[in-house]
């Protein structure tokens, strides 16, 4: 009977650990909190009809990013537990244990990828691209929301397990089987990764078609492909990867949760199965996400560059065929994760030269970046020093990544420190740098001021420092044989100074965070001083500086036309249409209503996960029906938009 | 926007969707194409599958695609009635090949050659089922297109989604011929 309605769930499942305890008290804390500030200043309708339910991406995307900088908290503890472990506690009393240190660098993982960088990447895409397309919107508002709603449940799922279940998977971010089967993890924790992200992937598939269809469709007119902005093409290519390879992570991980659930023998090692195959097939999803995560990176760095050179981006067809062709080989080369496999010297050859093959048109992207600075007014602002922060790290780091491309050299360095510090330097020094540089840059046009220019490249600099400090001894580490993932070294290697110097540097980051945080609490109470008063803060280039900061909801009274690259830009050069700045004629605005579905059948969908892993038959049948229900009466709903009247718009910008 | 618009942008990303669908497929394809010899000792394509009862599931399908075209010319034309009898006869078919593909199903695990038996039928069952749970999903979509034409009659809102239903019904075939042809077929070679 219990079984029946509980499934697998019993009290055992409660916290019993200090830290499910200390997370699961926090995240109550937390949340009572802000629910309490909410009821304080009665703003509970307020958020529900302008926050939760919106439609708009501008407002999407800020929750993007304010979910994605908790769980870059998050992530960010795990990664001090891994440092201090590694470094001081590991053989103390105070030590953790070794299944405990699995799980976090497993949701260390987890976490940076799927909820941070992700999530940042799609809040700044929200907020940005349909402002550099000169559009009003996205081209499915509801498939917006939806997944940004898809994307939080995913983040609940990856937290739950605090509260309810008390032990994650243990198995690395990707979770290999035979180790992720239920012969070897007989726990829930390996559901919960998959399920956290089959549900959040789901929300990416959507986000991607969605963004696609929205730089094909929506354009202002007179915006010809070549003449998109470069974090639009770059957007484009990372979505164009989002829709090939997330199909094959939610496959992938349909058929790893059968053999978990029913029994089924796909990655098992007997009667048949074949653990190898989810290695393919895992990465041939996971090595296009890698330049998910980058592309918009290297989008963001084209704007920056150009902005603060005071140039067109050198090179700008080239730069398009770059990303193009990182876009293609980034396609065929998942094998150089595995080289040790043993699929033989041919195969492992034809991956290593397609990987080497890489670096020629990011090349030629880091090139066109300098001759874009080349005899350009370069203006010093904090976001060009992420830019040059990115430049030497990824450098740096691509030129590891093309040596560990060879594959003799791959089977030393293997399953390493340095494939540790290798990456690392891609996806801190690529994607989060970037990110911050993004961040940097477009807060003035989503707050209306400017972030504090001193706090920043403090911050900066203890970032770059840090990061220096953090990773080159693992590069060093891995190069003297430290395999990773262990959670002691015994004192005999003498690797331990190398692993302190490593943590401090992880102090001097942790600094260089602290300082972020103070510049935006220090920019908010000063923001007198930075005030964005016409929208165009850097003296930009491209469409999203021609609407006024932060921009209405409707991002353009009158969609602007476009002749050429860098539209705003030559706007400003008195070259623009006569027709377009003197007269002002307001039409109609449609514009999306706001819709809660999205809240509902997400809740519905987490629900069915929820059930799925416990084995709760009656709640996932519920779950699912709810979910089919929902999506039936949303696409029974006719009424979706609104029309704001020419004159209406008028009012509004007059009062401006 | 005007409705013209809005309908290319959502067939656009309907198409987009279905392309992601096909590369979920040819995932389940690459895995059954590794994994379908590893019988462990157990049955063999060759051995379980009873082609003649496949190929009648297969002129079914065929026949409901031919239909749902029809279907769709006399969306065309706004011809409410003949958009009801094609899609009522459409979702007969699509009903029988399920029922059809249940049977045999059931009629493999009885001899105990289920998902739980070898690789093999691990791979065999979650392909065709993945196909199958396709069409029950399309199933239901299409039972509502046809209430919806029953009470809204032929208006854009209810003939765009029975643009996109058609493409999902087409696209299933052609996925079902390559099920037909790499399971079935080489199966029996």
């Amino acid at each position: 009977m219990q079984e029946l309605i509980f499934g697998k769930l019993t009290l055992a499942a409660l916290p019993h650990e200090w830290y499910t305890w200390g997370a699961t008290i926090s995240i109550a804390l937390g949340g009572l909190g802000v629910a309490g500030i909410l009821t304080y200043y009665k703003r509970w309708k307020w958020i529900w009809n302008e926050w939760l339910t919106s439609t708009d991406p501008k407002k999407i995307g800020i929750i993007y990013i304010i979910v994605a900088a908790l769980m870059l908290f998050r992530g960010a503890l795990d990664a001090g537990m891994i440092w201090a472990q590694q470094a001081f506690l590991a053989g103390t009393p105070l030590g953790l244990s070794s299944t405990h240190f699995q799980e976090i660098f497993t949701a260390h993982g987890t976490i940076m990828i799927f909820f941070v960088t992700m999530g940042f990447m799609f809040g700044l895409m929200n907020y940005i691209l349909p402002l550099q397309i000169g559009a009003r919107d996205v081209a499915f508002p509801f498939l917006n929301t939806l997944s940004l709603w898809l994307y939080i449940a995913g983040v609940i799922f990856i937290n739950l397990f605090f509260v309810i279940g008390g032990s994650f998977a243990a198995t690395g971010w990707l979770a290999y089987p035979p180790l992720s089967g239920l012969e070897y993890s007989p726990g829930v924790g390996v559901d919960y990764w998959i399920w956290s992200l089959q549900i959040s992937g789901l929300g990416s598939l959507l986000g991607g078609i969605n963004l696609l269809v929205t730089i094909l469709k929506m354009r202002a007119p007179g915006m010809t492909l070549m003449k998109m902005p470069m974090f639009v093409w770059a957007s484009l290519c990372s979505m164009v990867l989002i829709i090939s390879a997330f199909p094959l992570l939610t496959a992938t991980l349909v058929l790893l949760s059968l053999d978990r659930l029913i029994g089924t023998h796909f990655f098992t090692s007997n009667l048949g199965g074949n653990p190898m195959m989810y290695v393919n097939l895992i990465w041939m999803w996971g090595h296009p996400e890698v330049y998910i995560l980058m592309l918009p990176s290297f989008g963001i760095f084209s704007e920056v560059v150009s902005t603060f050179s005071q140039k067109r981006l050198f090179g700008y067809r080239s730069t398009v065929l770059g990303l193009f062709g990182i876009t293609l080989l980034s396609m065929l080369v998942w094998l150089h994760h595995f080289f040790t496999m043993g699929a033989g010297a041919n195969v492992n050859a034809f991956f290593g030269i397609m990987t080497m093959i890489i670096a020629i048109p990011t090349g030629a992207l880091v090139f066109n970046w300098i001759f874009t600075m080349f005899r350009g007014r370069i203006i010093f602002r904090s976001p060009m020093f992420w830019f040059l922060g990115f430049f030497s790290t990824f450098t740096f780091g691509g030129m590891a990544g093309v040596l560990m491309a060879t594959p003799p050299a791959d089977f030393q360095l293997h399953n390493s420190l340095f494939l540790v510090a290798h990456f690392h330097t891609m996806v801190i020094g690529g994607a989060l740098f970037g990110i911050f540089a993004g961040f940097t840059y477009w807060f003035p046009k989503v707050t209306g001021f400017k972030l504090n220019e001193r706090l920043g490249k403090s911050a900066f600099w203890c970032w770059i420092i840090g990061f220096f400090v953090s990773f080159v001894p693992l590069y060093i580490l891995g190069f003297m044989g430290a395999t990773r993932r262990l959670d002691q070294y015994d004192l005999s290697t003498g690797w331990q100074p190398l692993f302190i110097i490593s943590a401090s540097g992880f102090a001097i980051i942790t600094c260089g965070a602290a300082l972020q945080v103070l510049q935006i609490i220090l920019s908010i109470k000063q923001r007198k001083q930075n005030m964005d008063t016409n929208g165009d803060p850097w003296n930009g280039r491209t469409l999203e500086w021609f609407t006024s900061s932060p921009p209405p909801f409707y991002n353009f009274a009158i969609i602007p036309k476009v002749n050429t690259r860098d539209a705003f830009w030559e706007m400003k050069q008195g070259v623009r249409d006569k027709e377009q700045g003197s007269e002002k004629k307001y039409e109609d605005i449609i514009m999306p209503k706001n819709t809660a579905m999205g809240i509902y059948l997400s809740a519905l969908v987490f629900l069915a996960g929820f059930a799925i892993v416990w084995h709760i038959v009656w709640l996932a049948v519920l779950g699912i029906i709810g979910s089919i229900a929902c999506v039936i009466i949303r696409a029974l709903d006719e009424e979706t938009e609104y029309v704001i009247p020419a004159a209406e718009v008028a009012r509004m910008e007059a009062k401006k | 926007m005007n409705h013209e618009e809005a309908q290319e942008k959502t067939l656009l990303g309907f198409w987009i969707y279905l392309m992601t669908d096909l590369l979920s497929f040819t995932i389940l394809f690459a895995t059954y194409a590794v994994l379908s010899r590893n019988t462990a000792g157990g049955p063999s394509a060759g051995q379980l599958f009873d082609l003649s009862f496949v190929l009648i599931e297969t002129l079914i399908l065929l026949t409901s695609s031919y239909t749902a075209g029809l279907g769709l010319l006399a969306l065309r034309r706004s011809a409410k009635n003949q958009v009801l009898i094609w899609f009522s006869i459409t979702f007969l078919l699509g009903l029988s090949f399920l029922v059809m593909e249940f049977r045999e199903f059931s009629k493999l695990i009885a001899e105990g050659a289920s998902w739980q038996r070898s690789a093999f039928l691990s791979s065999f069952f979650a392909l065709v089922g993945t196909h199958g749970l396709h069409i029950a999903i399309g199933l239901l979509w299409m039972m509502f297109s046809i209430i919806l034409v029953w009470f809204k009659g032929i208006t854009p809102f209810v003939s765009s989604k029975i643009i996109r239903l058609t493409l999902f019904w087409h696209f299933l075939d052609v996925v079902w011929i390559f099920i037909f042809t790499i399971v079935y077929l080489m199966g029996h070679v």
